[in-house]
């Protein structure tokens, strides 16, 4: 064999190999850990010969420092709408064609609606689920501590004198000074939503009184804490919670959980966006427009057990999620849900130096 | 000629060490520079000026230009930032001293175990490697909670009636670093000890010299080079920690590595995140500058 012949021989598998690469499409998406009916990926992939790469992340924060190093090679992520904002406004994300998502029918106005805060006119994202930050109780705990079976509010939390019942079986806090304030502002009687530095070291000093009754702020042991039963009371995102509920409802130790829109609580909605530098465009539209589809989205609530925000795929969604009021608040529990906008560097500084008080004291 | 030869390829057997501390620590270390000297912007990526080699020697000196020491400033202005570079000097040195106290008797039982069964018993120290350090880190939650096993045994054995909170405190921290840092102190002991004459402690035990003193006089200085550097493979990595203490720790630990990631992530400044891990790099040059010192001079007696 030649030098010419082992030379042609590599032009011609280089030359196979890159058709092969222009066949084969692909769409890599960056999503929440356990946030889909893992059979939806494969579904699509059989349907449209879409191969999915599929990363998750566990924080707004990696996901957003990502997008902002830039370049990631992602298709489709998955931020929450109050990051939303400023990130568009880094220009991290494109506009999305809605010409291709013919789907976009089947949204939920109320939801569309109020994501408009952070994306005006629905531009650069749609839904896929959303929420709410609430306490997440120990069912047993809370009834012996309160007297009551009604679900715990707020004030088992922020009054020092009822927080301090719950200590000794443990409070966790979310260590997300953007998903706390607001509520405790929301409960003083203030605008959730306010940037006021007065407002916001109110906010503080309630929290900081509080404080000696809290275990730990952090984002995400209270999902085991809760189902192991080594924590009462944690407040946290009613997705994680729920998750905690069915963790404690198979370990079968006697250790029951429940989840409580404690008052005015803060609503959040996760988005899809195509970034900027996508490499695959056109993929990741077709991505988007399937999971908008009635039954798809479904299959996901029904599986991670949170709201969506398609409003077709309600009927598909199983009576125990969709009555269940946690999860799909009551109207008039929904008017109370408060959104938030982000804080503007300055602000954020202040925020974040007020929270390292809280959390640590110094 | 073929000293010629000899000597170009000695230079450059020498200078591949330097070309990876080139490429992997000081190139890194000029980009967080760079990035400390910046302002936080709204972009990709978030700051500026963005220094672009490409668009010319004008451009680059304009963006330089714009170069500000203002997060310098920042560090210095609130108190937060000293009081966690002390807290995490102070615990990494705790921590230090504690895995040394338990760290030289295993090496020192190491080095005096018969010949034979030396090799399993360094196999034995070397082997939690094999297994994740997030994942040990983690086993020792469910070791130290209150409805954890060390607890159980306790009230088991009837040593206390309420379980000990031990979790989210000082303690556990130190804990988990003394735990995870072990073989790293343990193994150079290990090998000073191995190397070192005995005949020179018998030598002064048949002088007269009790044991005790003998071991002082003569054991542990011979150790000390081990010593140093076990030391120091401990408490320079301990003071940037940040997986221990945000697992085991309480939320009123303050340590560097956690500051960091806060500015970092939830502050989503890169400038001010930059310099705390500068001055952070400073505060550790130091030690690391004694301990070569010392390793010189170990040498330099050796001759």
């Amino acid at each position: 064999m030649g030098i010419k012949t082992v030379l042609l021989t590599a032009t011609l598998a280089l030359g196979l190999t890159t058709s092969v690469w222009a066949q084969e499409r692909v769409v890599n998406v960056y999503n929440w850990s356990d946030y889909i009916d893992p059979t939806t990926l494969e579904d699509f992939t059989k349907e449209t010969g879409i191969k999915v790469v599929y990363d998750t992340f566990d924080s707004n924060e990696i996901l957003e420092t990502k997008l902002l190093a830039g370049g990631t090679g992602y298709d489709v992520v998955v931020p929450t709408a109050s990051f939303l904002q400023r990130q568009i406004a880094a220009g991290v994300f494109q506009k999305l064609d809605k010409s291709k998502l013919p789907n976009l029918a089947n949204m939920w106005d109320v939801i569309s609606e109020r994501i408009q805060k952070y994306d005006p006119g629905n531009e650069y994202a749609v839904d896929w689920m959303w929420g709410t930050t609430g306490l997440g109780y120990n069912v047993a705990k809370a009834k012996e501590i309160l007297g009551t079976d009604e679900p715990p509010t707020w004030d088992a939390l922020f009054k020092p004198e009822l927080a301090a019942k719950f200590k000794d079986c443990g409070i966790h806090v979310l260590d997300s000074a953007t998903d706390v304030l607001p509520s405790v502002l929301a409960y003083l009687g203030l605008d959730p939503d306010s940037k006021n530095p007065d407002d916001l070291a109110k906010a503080g000093e309630l929290l900081e009184k509080t404080r000696p009754n809290i275990r730990k702020f952090h984002s995400s042991e209270y999902i085991n804490g809760l189902a192991n039963g080594d924590i009462c009371l944690a407040l946290g995102y009613s997705g994680d919670i729920f998750q905690a509920r069915d963790r404690a409802a198979e370990a079968k130790a006697g250790v029951e959980v429940g989840y409580s829109i404690p008052g005015a609580a803060q609503m959040w909605f996760d988005v899809l966006a195509i970034p900027a530098d996508a490499p695959h465009v056109a993929e990741a539209h077709e991505l988007i427009n399937y999971l908008m589809r009635p039954d798809v989205a479904a299959k996901a609530s029904n599986v991670v057990f949170y709201a969506n925000g398609n409003k077709a795929s309600q009927q598909f969604i199983s009576k125990e999620i969709l009555d269940d009021p946690a999860i799909y608040p009551t109207p008039e529990a929904l008017s109370k849900l408060f959104t938030v906008t982000p804080y503007d560097t300055k602000v954020q500084r202040v925020v974040t130096r007020l929270w390292t008080k809280v959390v640590t004291g110094q | 000629m073929q000293k010629l030869i000899g000597s170009v390829t000695s230079r450059l057997v020498i200078s591949v060490p330097y070309l990876w501390l080139l490429i992997f620590f000081l190139v890194p270390f000029l980009i967080v520079l760079k990035i400390s000297l910046s302002q936080v912007a709204t972009a990709i990526p978030p700051y500026t000026p963005v220094l672009d080699i490409t668009a010319g020697i004008r451009s680059l000196f304009n963006g330089i230009s714009q170069f500000t020491w203002e997060n310098y400033v920042w560090l210095v202005e609130d108190p937060l930032y000293y009081k966690a570079y002390i807290s995490s000097l102070v615990i990494a040195a705790v921590s230090t001293v504690l895995t040394l106290i338990i760290g030289y008797p295993i090496a020192y039982g190491m080095a005096r175990a018969p010949a034979s069964i030396r090799p399993t018993l360094l196999m034995l120290v070397i082997l939690p490697f094999w297994t994740s350090f997030l994942i040990r880190v983690y086993a020792w939650i469910g070791i130290l909670k209150p409805e954890g096993l060390l607890n159980q045994f306790l009230m088991w054995a009837n040593v206390i009636d309420t379980p000990l909170n031990i979790l989210n405190t000082h303690t556990a921290i130190f804990i988990g670093i003394v735990y995870s840092y072990l073989p790293f102190l343990v193994l150079p002991i290990y090998s000073a000890l191995e190397k070192m004459d005995y005949s020179l402690v018998e030598a002064a035990e048949d002088l007269g010299c009790p044991p005790l003193m003998a071991f002082w006089k003569i054991t542990f200085p011979l150790s000390m080079p081990g010593v140093i550097a076990g030391c120091f493979l401990v408490f320079i990595p301990a003071t940037g920690e940040f997986v221990i203490p945000d697992l085991l720790g309480g939320s009123s630990t303050l340590m560097i590595g956690k500051t960091l990631w806060s500015e970092f992530f939830s502050n989503r400044d890169w400038p001010v995140s930059s310099a705390v891990a500068v001055v952070l790099l400073l505060l550790l040059v130091v030690p690391i500058v004694l301990f070569q010192r010392s390793e010189a001079k170990a040498q330099e007696s050796e001759k």
